[in-house]
């Protein structure tokens, strides 16, 4: 089984993000890159689908250089090759864009399974999967806490908001997975070493078979207008229990008729 | 006036808040025309539809049509995008609404903006990203704007109007039943709102301590007819489901009172319910972090505040 992941490097969770004026992208710069977290997990899977089951995993990410990290991070925790999708052209593309050019990077490959993270932290659309599948026309089986792979079928359950559906569809398909799918391994020493020889292949926006034109800020079909931090809450009351926490806060609840 | 699609959102067959949420907005911009997929849109699903002020609904219920996920749900929205041309297309923010609006995107080639918490008349929308930290407005500058808004955006408003249904044609795409859904699991709910749909939220962290110690946020939750929340911690302590996850890795929520217990507020947690109207904190230690958020913060332990606040509520 070939596995495709997709990750994307994003600015590290705990740090503030914030929008560059120059062009309202997000400033990437200012803060450490990192794997985005939900990528993690959908590592792990590949590499355990693989494990299981025997195959390779490549390692698939659009963005500027220093995302090269994040791809070497994924082969450090085991996968066994990467696509580096890097072009200046890609500056300020949209979801839309974006799984333009991850559809291109991924068909004809011989990928049996495309596996994402549900979301990014940073942009948080959760759309990218879905938008993938409908561009390679292949099943979409998407916010899975668990991923099983039988043959040729592959079997899912999907998150819902009442609890979980199951979902199977046969081979190719696209898979994004949740937090509780599993327990992302830390990258060995030894996995760190074998990671600087594992080959990644670097693509332009052409080698894709995409015009420039067709990615980036230029080409988004949305466009923020303005942005502006938000205003800081004004200071609210605190209190120390002194016994009667819980009526004080019982009085607050009524003044403002929640109660 | 131009057209507008509100996807109809549904639970247990019946119609969910958020749909009149986006019908209520729909109304600023041209006027609103639903679209149902799937069965069951009787009588009384028309009768609410009409008392927001949709004036037809596209009913798409073509075979198999609720037998996959995400993807047959674009299909009827193209459909119903072709025949009507809106001028814009509502989705409520949920999971499933952002995945259908982004293969409606892909499919009839137009922007997409997703997690609006206001959208005007003009087809500007307001988004609040970066965990609340920054407000954004922005349009949709090529094809049909395609916008998913959060849940308690808007206050519903009633603009009661008849609602006739009309069948939709739907041909479903080769591609949109390769999955199929064999089962469904409904997880013990306990008759409480849904998280991102609740006026008001009740949310436990590491304070609480144990599975067991989320029985006082339970109470209060009830006492409020409120949803339970838990941060991250609490959830990866296996204290409380995954589901019920508040933050940047579960759900965002923007109800308007959020009482967040035994929570310091990472930035991980904040980002799920910072925009929330009403704030209230009650922790230990009186250097976290989510006093800064709070409108009202008691410094105390959550097992004698707690308590002693549903008693107030439940005698009020």
């Amino acid at each position: 089984m070939k596995i495709a992941v997709c990750v994307k490097q994003v600015p590290d969770t705990w740090a503030e993000k914030r929008l560059r004026p120059e062009d309202f992208t997000l400033d990437r710069e200012s803060a450490d890159g990192v794997m985005n977290e939900l990528d993690e997990y959908a590592v792990e899977e590949a590499l355990k689908l693989v494990e299981a089951g025997g195959g390779e995993v490549v390692v698939v990410t659009m963005g500027p250089e220093r995302a090269s990290e994040t791809v070497r991070k994924a082969l450090s925790m085991g996968a066994d090759s990467g696509i580096h999708v890097v072009d200046d052209a890609l500056h300020g593309s949209d979801a839309i864009a974006t799984s333009a050019v991850l559809a291109k990077a991924i068909e004809g490959r011989g990928f049996d399974l495309v596996i994402f993270g549900s979301e990014s932290t940073d942009a948080r659309m959760s759309v990218v999967p879905a938008m993938v599948a409908e561009r390679l026309g292949w099943a979409q089986l998407t916010f899975a806490q668990r991923v099983e792979v039988a043959g040729s079928e592959v079997s899912i359950d999907r998150v819902t908001e009442i609890g979980y559906d199951t979902v199977t569809a046969a081979l190719p398909a696209v898979v994004s997975v949740v937090e509780k799918i599993n327990e992302p391994r830390y990258p060995s020493f030894k996995g760190i070493m074998a990671a600087k020889k594992k080959p990644v292949e670097t693509l332009s926006v052409a080698d894709t078979g995409l015009d420039a034109v067709a990615v980036g800020a230029s080409a988004a079909w949305s466009a923020v207008a303005d942005f502006a931090a938000r205003p800081p809450k004004a200071a609210g009351t605190v209190v120390t229990d002194e016994g009667d926490g819980g009526v004080k806060l019982a009085t607050f609840l009524c003044e403002q008729k929640f109660i | 006036m131009p057209d507008v699609l509100v996807l109809v959102d549904k639970a247990d067959g019946s119609i969910k808040k958020s749909t009149t949420e986006l019908l209520t907005l729909a109304r600023r911009i041209g006027t609103p025309v639903a679209v149902w997929v799937g069965a069951g849109c009787d009588d009384a699903a028309l009768a609410t539809l009409g008392e927001f002020g949709a004036s037809s609904v596209l009913v798409a219920d073509a075979d198999g049509i609720t037998d996959s996920p995400v993807a047959p749900v674009a299909d009827a929205l193209a459909a119903a995008s072709a025949q009507t041309r809106p001028a814009a297309v509502l989705i409520a923010s949920t999971a499933d609404g952002k995945e259908v609006a982004g293969r409606l995107a892909v499919k009839v080639g137009s922007g997409i903006i997703t997690d609006a918490v206001d959208v005007s008349a003009d087809l500007v929308a307001t988004q609040s990203v970066f965990g609340g930290s920054t407000v954004v407005h922005s349009t949709v500058t090529f094809g049909t704007p395609i916008i998913t808004v959060r849940g308690n955006s808007v206050a519903p408003e009633a603009a009661t109007t008849t609602c006739a249904a009309t069948p939709l044609a739907v041909t479903l795409s080769p591609s949109s039943t390769l999955a199929r859904i064999t089962g469904t699991t409904v997880a013990a709910k306990g008759g409480r709102p849904e998280l991102t749909e609740a006026a008001i939220v009740v949310s436990g962290g590491r304070g609480v301590g144990s599975a067991d110690g989320f029985a006082v946020i339970e109470a209060l939750a009830d006492s409020l007819g409120a949803a339970v929340g838990a941060s991250r911690a609490a959830a990866d302590a296996g204290w409380y489901p995954h589901q019920y996850q508040v933050g940047q890795t579960g759900k965002t929520v923007s109800p308007q009172l959020y009482i967040a217990s035994g929570i310091s507020g990472a930035i991980q947690h904040r980002a799920g319910m910072q925009t929330s109207k009403t704030i209230v904190v009650v922790n230990k230690d009186p250097e976290a972090p989510i006093f800064e958020l709070a409108d009202y913060g008691v410094v105390g332990d959550l097992f004698t505040v707690v308590p002693q606040l549903t008693e107030e509520i439940k005698r009020s």
